[in-house]
């Protein structure tokens, strides 16, 4: 099971090579770099920065009914040293936003970011004096999710993407 | 018991310092003349006209007029179940008024309120700190020449702000127009 995993990345093991996988048992051949990806994309555990009514969307994608759980992502730690993800869910104040950057900045690395709704992508409806307008200005966004609020699938589309984005970046580069 | 009888008995107490109640839509308003007695006259409405709960606070800015800010006190009680309105006016260069926590508690967050977002400052109360925005901000945004896209601001360590983007705006709709091209929200500046 763990090999069959693993050929879905690389290319799949073959006897051309002259390995027989009934002699030598499950060898796979891979990249770090794809391994480690593998590992981390599959657990993203995330930071639930649930700010306003984009909370409750979230909220709905852990719950059984879309159950995010399926994409491994269902450890919500409401500490940030124990997360991968921060999901900004909600209206960003000016009086919350260095809040937020301080948690983003307590999250140990590698760590990405989902901006979840109109509101933390842009400052959405809230035109205002007292509204951020995108928390792009303090975190670095890896991805964006148009709504208002988002229904649960456009999460899920958006962490799907996420783990798209995260097997293509280098690990070892450095 | 109406509002209107117990306004009457309110204006009976205090006289001349007190309009004669208006009547809108069964809304009974009665306006005080000198801000400074309206911890009285709300004790008195208090203890003896049982309106024993200050349903809301708030303020009202008369840009341009003078005096500038008007406080508006609606009243309640919870075993007569009538309601009443009080106004006061507070000129620009006071700003202050007497608190109303002495009469009830529930006063504390909404002269707070009051003083965050008009700057209004009210004498007496316990703890008169900002409630919404942060202890340092140096506006009070809900003022008529404060604009709608905010001021730029930093204060290191605590919060920044900078000026909204409003593309052109604010954006108005006007009532009455007489198609939906009139009616809908469209640039208005106030001069255009």
């Amino acid at each position: 099971m763990f090999a069959d995993n693993f050929r879905v990345l690389t290319m799949p093991t073959s006897t051309e090579l002259g390995y027989n996988s009934k002699i030598e048992g499950d060898v796979v051949v891979t990249r770090v770099d794809a391994a480690i990806n593998w590992c981390r994309k599959q657990s993203l555990w995330p930071m639930p920065m649930g700010l306003a009514c984009c909370a409750i969307e979230l909220m709905a994608a852990g719950a059984s009914k879309f159950d995010i759980s399926r994409f491994g992502s269902e450890v919500m730690r409401f500490s940030p040293r124990q997360s991968d993800v921060m999901i900004v869910a909600g209206t960003v104040t000016y009086k919350m936003a260095l809040a937020v950057r301080r948690i983003y900045d307590q999250m140990p690395e590698p760590k990405w970011v989902i901006a979840m709704g109109a509101c933390a992508s842009t400052g959405g409806m809230y035109r205002s004096y007292a509204v951020l307008q995108g928390v792009d200005q303090i975190v670095p966004v890896d991805v964006y999710v148009a709504g208002c609020p988002p229904r649960p699938e456009a999460l899920l589309d958006a962490l799907i993407k996420l783990q798209n984005k995260i097997q293509k970046e280098p690990v070892l580069a450095a | 018991m109406a509002s209107a009888e117990l306004a009457n008995q309110l204006k009976a107490k205090f006289g001349e310092l007190l309009s004669v109640p208006s009547e809108f839509r069964g809304e009974v308003t009665l306006k005080l003349a000198d801000a400074e007695r309206i911890a009285e006259v709300c004790e008195f409405a208090k203890k003896s006209l049982s309106f024993d709960m200050l349903l809301d606070l708030t303020s009202i800015d008369n840009y341009g007029e003078d005096p500038r800010w008007t406080l508006v006190y609606e009243l309640y009680g919870t075993g007569h179940g009538c309601h009443l309105r009080l106004k006061t006016e507070v000129s620009e260069e006071k700003s202050e008024s007497p608190t109303v926590t002495g009469v009830w508690r529930g006063a504390d967050w909404h002269e707070r309120e009051i003083y965050d977002m008009m700057g209004v400052r009210f004498r007496g109360h316990p703890d008169l700190r900002r409630i919404l925005m942060w202890d340092g901000y140096p506006y009070f945004p809900l003022r008529k020449d404060f604009p709608l896209a905010g001021k730029p601001n930093d204060l290191p360590d605590v919060a920044f702000t900078k000026p909204a983007p409003l593309e052109g705006g604010p954006f108005v709709t006007v009532a009455g127009g007489k198609d939906s091209i009139a009616r809908e929200p469209r640039v208005r500046t106030p001069e255009s």
